[in-house]
């Protein structure tokens, strides 16, 4: 730490006033703030302390999300040795899998993080700014949620579109309406259909020597699979077949899915791993518990109309199973619970929550175009979110003013 | 299809903004406070849950090629839909006039928040609009073609008013200089049809 302290004292002249790297104060001082506590006191008025802040409240996020990415290497590599039909035991080769998963992951990660703190600093600078904490979540979860096979290119692309148009012309962190990861999601997702959805992307089936396994092994995602059971062009046969899946014992069996031994995106397959980042950011208090349990309600009120409904196979999963496929559990616990871009009043964040929920089953069962809806459905209410807010400050204004005029 | 499916249709699926990018005019202009945003859109709501059945009628039993049989036999081959332009904006401009006077008698602050774009409602292309796609799509029977004006009347309420809250929230965000005002709004309907596009394919 003395090493840092001293190097960034030596450089810190260059950066004040009048120096000649005055135009990059942003950068120096994203990288102090960053390695230290920062020394400014307030000068003036009182201010209640707190020892989080806002990086400190990202780092937990960040560290909430640990869990997911490790489990994310492990399922990788799992999912490939799998593939090739090698070690298919669970237990077997562990640290063989989340080498070789972190080998596949760890690009999308620091890809990710160049690209979007790339075009932050250049913002910062230009705009004459701080270099915002923001995106340390951002740049976890946007590979976090992508297909363990999607191009490189594609995420710095997406990175730099989310944070451009999602974020800096809002006016950077804090400012933004839709959730910074859910956009460059939905931006790959809509601009490349082919390498976000479908059946040739969730696995890594390359052999050792370069060569992908010559179209011999697909892997679909639960959701896709059962897309294909609510098309009902699968045939008794399969139909059948993709139905057994589903039961215990099967390949999407609830513990499967639950514990995440199934393909997806990277961070996404395990409910296990995110409730755990769901209890680290509970007992915090920074993740939102109205949002996380009105969210789950929601998706199992969707999923037990949809069982009375019955029209077709996919309707009749049950609730609590469609909860934990897909990536409903990561949405709600990183995505929908996003202070910036969820409602603020605590009423609203029941309404919004209920809402992620409802609609994300809804989009998945209803759209065979858009198996994983949670994604959308959370964008839909992160635009809906202002508009609940208004109306639940409004109702409190009007409650206020008949109780006035009752006194 | 079910009048379920038309009305659900019509408000996510082929919404007028985000699907047509219809009626952009004043849902730009309008679009500073919720509250305006309410009264324009309630008023498109009531506009195009009128005029589209009336243009209904109009189109099955007046314009439409043979739709004056019921008159006389001799009428079969008649075809008047060259007219159906000007006599769909006929029936529009005549119930604006009608909301308007509304408006004005029960809710003067509304009218005076909404000025001149009120009467414009009249050229709004959503409701042209609703009435070409009524025309264009064939709905069985007049309940179809109401059901169908109410839900893109909702579809656009909901549009506005989400973009309105929006705009309030935004007020005080440091946005670049040059994207200020239209330009920032511009780009927050871009992100809003991505979110809309989740329903489309349903």
């Amino acid at each position: 730490m003395k090493l840092f302290r001293n190097l960034l004292d030596s450089v810190k002249p260059q950066f004040d006033e009048g120096g000649k790297l005055h135009k990059f104060l942003p950068a120096y001082d994203a990288f102090e703030t960053f390695l230290f506590v920062p020394d400014h006191t307030t000068h003036s008025g009182s201010h209640i302390r707190d020892g989080i802040d806002l990086k400190r409240t990202m780092i937990m996020v960040v560290l909430a999300m640990v869990p997911c990415l490790l489990f994310g290497m492990w399922n990788t590599g799992h999912q490939h040795f799998l593939a090739l039909g090698e070690m298919t035991g669970l237990g077997d080769g562990l640290i063989d899998k989340l080498l070789y998963g972190a080998l596949r992951v760890m690009p999308l990660v620091v890809v990710s993080y160049g690209a979007g703190l790339g075009v932050e600093f250049l913002f910062a600078i230009i705009r004459k700014e701080q270099v915002n904490e923001g995106f340390l979540v951002s740049g976890m979860l946007i590979p976090l949620c992508m297909p363990v096979e999607v191009p490189l290119w594609m995420v710095a692309l997406a990175t730099v579109f989310a944070v451009v148009i999602g974020k800096e012309v809002f006016g950077g962190t804090g400012m933004n309406i839709l959730n910074v990861a859910l956009t460059a999601r939905a931006f790959l997702f809509f601009a490349y259909p082919t390498m976000m959805s479908g059946d040739k992307v969730w696995i890594d089936a390359s052999t050792a020597d370069g060569q992908t396994l010559a179209d011999s092994y697909t892997g679909a995602t639960a959701l896709g699979d059962l897309a294909n059971l609510a098309k009902m062009d699968a045939g008794a046969e399969g139909t059948t077949a993709i139905w057994s899946t589903f039961q215990a014992g099967g390949d999407y069996s609830f513990m499967n899915a639950f514990l995440g031994f199934i393909p997806g995106s990277v961070g996404e397959t395990s409910a296990l791993a995110c409730l755990l980042g769901a209890g680290i950011l509970l007992f915090t208090g920074i993740g939102s518990w109205r949002i996380m349990l009105s969210m789950l309600f929601g998706g199992l009120v969707m999923g037990a109309i949809f069982n009375l409904w019955g029209d077709n196979m996919f309707m009749e999963v049950p609730p609590h199973h469609q909860l934990v496929i897909g990536g409903f559990m990561f949405g709600m616990v990183f995505m929908a619970t996003d202070p910036v871009t969820a409602s603020q009043t605590n009423t609203g964040k029941w309404i919004y929550g209920f809402g992620c929920g409802f609609f994300g089953i809804m989009i998945r069962v209803f759209n065979p175009a858009y198996p994983e809806g949670i994604m959308l459905a959370i964008l839909f209410m992160n635009v809906m979110a202002p508009f609940i807010d208004h109306y639940v400050v409004q109702a409190n204004i009007n409650r206020r003013l008949k109780r006035l005029k009752v006194a | 299809m079910g009048y379920a499916d038309i009305f659900l249709k019509a408000i996510f699926v082929e919404n007028m903004i985000f699907a047509y990018f219809l009626g952009m005019c004043s849902y730009l202009a309008v679009s500073k406070t919720v509250k305006t945003g309410m009264g324009l859109g309630l008023a498109v709501i009531f506009v195009l849950g009128i005029t589209v059945p009336i243009n209904y009628l109009l189109e099955n039993y007046v314009l439409k090629e043979g739709a004056l049989d019921w008159l006389d036999t001799s009428f079969a081959t008649l075809d008047l839909s060259f007219l159906s332009f000007i006599m769909f904006i006929a029936v529009i401009a005549s119930m604006v006039q009608l909301v308007e006077m509304i408006v004005e008698k029960f809710a003067p602050a509304l009218y005076g928040a909404l000025g001149i774009f009120l009467p414009l409602i009249a050229v709004n292309c959503s409701i042209l609009g609703g009435a070409l796609f009524m025309q264009e799509r064939q709905y069985a029977n007049i309940g179809e073609a109401t059901i169908f004006g109410l839900g893109s009347g909702v579809g656009w309420w909901l549009a506005i008013v989400a973009i309105a809250a929006i705009r309030e929230k935004i007020r005080y965000s440091h946005v670049p200089e040059p994207l200020r005002g239209l330009g920032i709004t511009f780009i927050i309907t871009g992100l809003m049809g991505i979110a809309f596009m989740s329903f489309m394919g349903i």
